[in-house]
């Protein structure tokens, strides 16, 4: 009966017959409480969000993951899950929610829209919001099952229980800088992108 | 034993010994008896009907775009018509070029259960521009707005025309008419530098007709903001 030492983080010993000692790393505390208690910001546009509330139902009860509190303000989120496609319109307002949140934070985008624009591959439809903000997972689907975003909360999980609270480079937030080697120009992208063609002039097929 | 039931319609024009209404049984593609509207059109507007044709049922009405919207004032207040909803103002644009563009309306007479659709056919050479119906109906503010932003056809007469569901900045044009490419007319990532540029809490501009009616009656702060030159989404 009672606990049990986890071999790789806690340890547990008994100094000198005197109170019990458990020692850990603090990266393994911190990520603990935090990948155990995401809260996510649910920004729901489509029918991802239908599905995104059957997780949350009692059948599938994301409040098992430590979700039990849906944060509806980004103030108070820890992770935002775009469920559903993103119009060129609302692209601003995501962006500014996303600003919103105060770190640690993350983001998944849940299903084939958020995350490439999906079928809607035409004049009013951000392709994918990782053009807008950071993603941590992607999870496929049209729209993902329960079970399809629950695998992506664990991986996100997984993710946070890796993270080092010295490395600073995690939270930072910056506007890409043309001067990076990440940085890729638009006209770039555009180049790279020629070759699928257009919705006019299809040249996918090679035909 | 059971007793037919007959509902009682208040505010029906119908006469009480008239039939109770029935689902048609079956319906021709074309041809048909036409709604009565039509032929009092005829008879009212002679030189404004260019043609009358029912298909599945349902009068199309085709009329001159510029006796429109007598035409609808007569088909609202006229008693023997009463043309009281304005169902759908809508625009269709054929993929062939010789053939012009259509600006429809859909009508529903509650009192006498009527529907009836008008259209006016606009030259693609000709600047589009009709009517609006708005005087008459107001529920015809916002189709009008659609209208206009996915098609560009202007409606003389409406309030505040301007986009509705694009932004207000969106600068490429109609997305609806046929010339208009489905990825729209710019990069994508041009695309997305100008949404991402607007400021999405700004909803107003001294522009817009509503707020220059009302400048007079707007906090201070915000006359001060309008006068330096403060616009939506700028």
């Amino acid at each position: 009966m009672g606990l049990s030492p986890r071999p790789d983080a806690a340890r547990s010993q008994v100094v000198g017959g005197g109170e019990p000692w458990v020692t850990t790393r603090l990266d393994f505390l911190v990520n603990w409480a935090r990948a155990n208690s995401l809260w996510p910001m649910p920004f729901g546009t489509a029918c991802c969000a239908i599905e995104f509330m059957a997780t949350a139902a009692s059948r599938y009860d994301l409040a098992r993951f430590g979700m039990e509190r849906q944060s509806f303000s980004p103030r108070q989120a820890d992770v935002l899950i775009c469920a559903g496609r993103v119009p060129f319109k609302l692209a601003p307002v995501l962006r500014r929610i996303w600003q919103q949140m105060p770190q640690p934070k993350w983001c998944i985008s849940m299903g084939a829209c958020a995350s490439s624009g999906g079928m809607f591959d035409n004049y009013a439809v951000v392709q994918g919001i990782d053009t807008i903000i950071p993603v941590d997972v992607y999870v496929p689907g049209c729209p993902p099952r329960p079970e399809g975003l629950m695998y992506g909360i664990l991986l996100l999980q997984k993710k946070v229980m890796n993270e080092r609270a010295a490395d600073k480079s995690l939270r930072n937030e910056m506007e890409p800088d043309p001067r990076s080697q990440l940085y890729i120009p638009p006209s770039a992208i555009d180049e790279v992108s020629e070759p699928f063609g257009n919705s006019v002039h299809q040249t996918r097929s090679g035909l | 034993m059971s007793t037919r039931f007959t509902p009682v319609v208040a505010g029906s024009a119908l006469p009480s010994d008239a039939a109770a209404p029935a689902t048609p049984k079956s319906v021709v593609h074309r041809g048909g008896t036409p709604n009565p509207g039509a032929a009092a059109l005829q008879q009212q507007f002679a030189g404004a009907v260019r043609s009358v044709s029912v298909v599945w049922g349902e009068t199309t009405v085709v009329v001159e775009g510029g006796q429109l919207l007598e035409i609808v004032r007569w088909l609202h207040d006229d008693p023997s018509q009463q043309y009281d909803y304005l169902v759908d103002v809508t625009a269709v644009e054929f993929r062939d070029l010789e053939l012009p563009l259509e600006v429809v309306w859909h009508l529903r007479s509650l009192p006498y259960r009527r529907f009836l659709r008008l259209k006016v056919q606009l030259a693609k050479n000709a600047p589009l521009e009709v009517p609006s119906v708005w005087s008459v109906y107001r529920a015809a503010d916002w189709m009008e707005r659609e209208c206009f932003d996915m098609f560009g056809i202007r409606f003389t007469g409406h309030p505040d025309l301007r986009r509705i569901l694009m932004w207000e900045q969106y600068r490429e044009g109609y997305p609806l008419r046929k010339d208009f490419p489905l990825r729209g007319r710019f990069s994508r990532s041009e695309q997305l530098r100008q949404a991402l540029a607007s400021n999405p809490e700004a909803r107003y501009s001294k522009e817009e007709l509503t707020i220059a009616q009302a400048f007079e009656d707007l906090p201070e702060d915000m006359r001060r903001r309008l006068n330096a030159g403060e616009q939506t989404g700028e």
